[in-house]
């Protein structure tokens, strides 16, 4: 079973299927991740593969981090993720599969990121609330209006919109299908948008919901 | 651009796609699919725009059919054309045609033709 990647998203872009078809894709580099340690149920209380990606300079890591990764045999990496699976303890036997490979063309994936960061948000942009009317003497246009009732309940329930910072948390975008799988380059083509900047890590990974479809397939 | 994109949308390009410029009258071979059967369909007329760069480019054609104006927009490197051809070049002084939407009668095909 795929385990997952850590990635650098590399941009949008479109692909032409036979029949000209057309669709939109981003470019996943992924190639590169590396074991840095396995967890297990024994030692950590849970079993899973600590995975390291992208090169990053000698001098840049502290000295603990150093022994670490030299522990691991490998070099330096900026990006350091936990991929929890059942698999891990089996896994420490042989290799893990961590190349691109692991995906095939019309897998279904999960992807996360840091979504970009769009500031202080009214209500409207945050959570598209319709706002007041424009006209007639009307003098409110993009607040959020009535927020609760009166002494009953006398508070203000959860999870009410309000303005405030939008943008810049951890998303995962769910479902998504694997286009292409380039091995040589070591990049993977999803379909459709992912959370982030180009440039900024993403983790992909077998997608929670569609799990039954994966081991019908075996 | 990444190479790495880069290369991807090279990859999709056509090499042999004809120097068609705005104002040119051309034949744009469509191939059209119905049930299992493919076929080419043509569509002439005068290329009034283009837009975008590389993979991404569009051309608009326009056309007069049964005294109505017809317009199609066409991306260059897709595989459902199957062949460019250019009819009759012509000199535009504008990248876009727009104006010709204006125009009546035998005036709405009149685009000076290239010397």
């Amino acid at each position: 079973m795929s385990i997952g990647l850590i990635g650098k998203k590399l941009g949008m872009t479109r692909v032409y299927d036979a029949k000209g078809n057309i669709t939109p894709v981003t470019v996943i580099a992924a190639g590169g991740n590396v074991v840095l340690q396995r967890k297990t149920v024994e030692k950590d209380g849970y079993a899973a593969l600590q995975v390291g990606f992208d090169a990053q300079k000698p001098q840049r890591v502290t000295k603990p981090e150093m022994g670490h990764f030299q522990k691991a045999g490998s070099e330096p990496k900026k990006c350091v993720r936990e991929f929890r699976t059942p698999d891990a303890e089996k896994a420490g036997d042989g290799e893990a599969n961590l190349s691109v490979a692991q995906f095939a063309v019309g897998d279904f994936v999960d992807v996360c990121g840091q979504s970009k960061g769009k500031g202080f948000m009214g209500v409207m942009r945050k959570h598209n609330f319709h706002g007041q009317g424009a006209a007639h003497g009307s003098k409110t246009h993009r607040r959020n209006g009535a927020i609760g009732c009166r002494s009953t309940p006398g508070r203000i329930f959860k999870n009410q919109g309000m303005p405030g910072h939008m943008g810049d948390e951890k998303k995962t975008v769910q479902n998504l299908v694997v286009e292409q799988v380039r091995e040589a380059e070591g990049v993977i083509l999803v379909k459709g948008a992912v959370p982030g900047a180009n440039g900024c890590y993403v983790v992909v990974r077998p997608a929670k919901k569609k799990l039954h479809l994966a081991a019908k397939a075996k | 651009m990444n190479l790495i994109i880069q290369n991807i949308e090279k990859e999709q390009q056509k090499s042999d796609v004809p120097a068609f410029k705005v104002g040119d009258s051309v034949r744009v071979h469509t191939k059209v699919i119905e049930g299992d059967k493919e076929r080419v369909q043509i569509f002439t007329g005068i290329v009034i725009g283009r837009k975008g760069t590389g993979l991404n480019t569009n051309f608009t054609v326009r056309r007069i059919s049964y005294g109505e104006g017809v317009e199609r927009v066409f991306p260059v490197h897709s595989p459902r054309i199957a062949k460019i051809e250019i009819e009759k070049a012509g000199t535009a002084r504008r990248a876009k045609l727009n104006y010709l939407r204006n125009r009546k009668g035998k005036q709405a095909m009149a685009v000076r033709e290239a010397k």
